[in-house]
């Protein structure tokens, strides 16, 4: 099965290629919330269906201490 | 996904806004909407002088673009707290900070706290035994005296903080659990100021996280990516995945938490808990203080001198600009 790398903070997920960003998010433990997709470089909307091959990064977004 | 505006390729879905747009859009959007936000709450005018919190993140530095962008007059503070972490992490924040102004062409003052007064975060939290081996309670102490001293000796008009909507209701989830009355009546899009005390805005507090996240991205903003190492397993971010969980169920539940919040507050619900605390300035630095005699900034430093010798005898007359 072909499949797509999904790196997050110093994490890596490999997933078949063919399912939305969004499901694969979802797969990964991770909230579609917390994070945006950046797809060999360029932000993408969740919608987009992942490619074999690709890069796919999670961008955090959740940041914060306490003041 | 396509943008709402000119049908092009959307780069980002907005689900609490039912809003997908394209690069192009996005970028012009979400200043119009930091603007709106700065009109409506009456945070500050074009005329003003604003002194803008940076700390080299997504927020501050998206912000202080933003501004520069809409053509209020913003120079930045940034405040050097000494942490490392292992990874230099105010080394970083610094260089990043600086460099975008650089780039932009925009003042940054910086304080840096070690320099100035002879120990870092880390070290005054230990020394001065505040905060329960976490340096947080000192560092909140420091930069919110050092950016009221700076606004003051610099005649700013307000001090403009990163505060977005994701911090903003994750501090309102964690005061409604405890029911903290006077922090809620206190929660506010813009404090006043008066009696020594130096107005305060945050213009993204109805902007979420995600929306700053991805300007950055978009604009090329370098920000610093790494957390704060005592940042790590804080309520805050506890807080803020568990809203996360409920957006991504319930599009916009944040959004609605903190407007409807804001409304009740209009409408009077927490008027009998304000708290009246009267003010007066401290006896040895003349900064505002609620405590009688000194402030505790200034009981902070002395505890601390007794232990290092760096530490200057009136820290308090140190000038800052
Ligand atoms: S996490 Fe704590 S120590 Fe780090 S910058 Fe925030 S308040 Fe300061
Ligand atoms: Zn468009
Ligand atoms: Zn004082």
């Amino acid at each position: 099965m072909e499949k797509v790398t999904l790196k997050y903070r110093n994490q890596q997920w490999e997933l078949p290629a063919g399912m939305t960003a969004r499901d694969a998010i979802k797969k990964t433990g991770l909230l579609p919330e917390s994070v945006l997709i950046v797809v060999d470089g360029e932000l993408q909307t969740d919608d987009v269906i992942l490619k074999p091959g690709q890069q796919v990064k999670l961008v955090a977004v959740v940041s914060g201490g306490a003041a | 996904m396509k943008c709402r505006k000119c049908g092009e390729k959307a780069v980002i879905n907005m689900r609490q806004h039912k809003l997908a747009l394209c690069r192009e859009h996005y970028l012009a959007w979400l200043p119009e909407q930091v603007e709106r936000f700065i009109e409506k709450y009456k945070m500050f005018t074009h005329t003003e002088k604003v002194l803008m919190a940076v700390s080299g993140g997504k927020d501050s530095l998206g912000l202080w673009h933003i501004l520069k962008t809409l053509g209020y007059n913003a120079e930045g503070l940034y405040i050097g707290l000494g942490i490392d972490g292992g990874a230099g992490y105010s080394d970083e924040s610094r260089a990043l900070s600086e460099a975008f102004a650089k780039e932009h062409g925009l003042i940054l003052h910086v304080v840096d706290i070690e320099q100035k007064y002879g120990a870092t975060i880390p070290e005054l939290a230990v020394i001065s035994n505040r905060g329960q081996g976490k340096p947080c309670s000192v560092c909140g102490l420091n930069k919110r005296y050092l950016f009221n001293r700076v606004a003051l000796e610099g005649n700013f008009d307000v001090i403009v903080t990163g505060h977005n909507l994701d911090d903003e209701v994750a501090v309102l989830m964690q005061n409604t659990f405890n029911w903290a009355g006077g922090y809620l009546a206190r929660q506010a899009p813009v404090l006043p100021g008066g009696a020594g005390l130096a107005r305060k805005a945050k213009p993204l507090c109805r902007i979420y996280e995600r929306e700053m996240t991805a300007y950055c991205l978009l604009q090329g903003i370098e920000y610093i990516y790494a957390e704060c190492p005592h940042a790590e397993g804080s309520t805050t971010i506890y807080y803020k995945e568990v809203l996360n969980q409920m957006e991504t169920d319930r599009p916009g539940t944040k959004l609605q938490y903190y407007v409807s919040f804001l409304e009740a507050k209009k409408a009077g619900l927490f008027a009998s808990v304000e708290d009246k605390a009267v003010l007066h300035p401290c006896d040895r630095c003349g900064q505002p203080t609620s405590a009688p005699g000194e402030c505790a900034w200034c009981r902070m430093w002395d505890r601390v001198r007794l232990v290092k010798t760096t530490v200057p005898v009136s820290p308090e007359s140190v000038s800052l600009l």
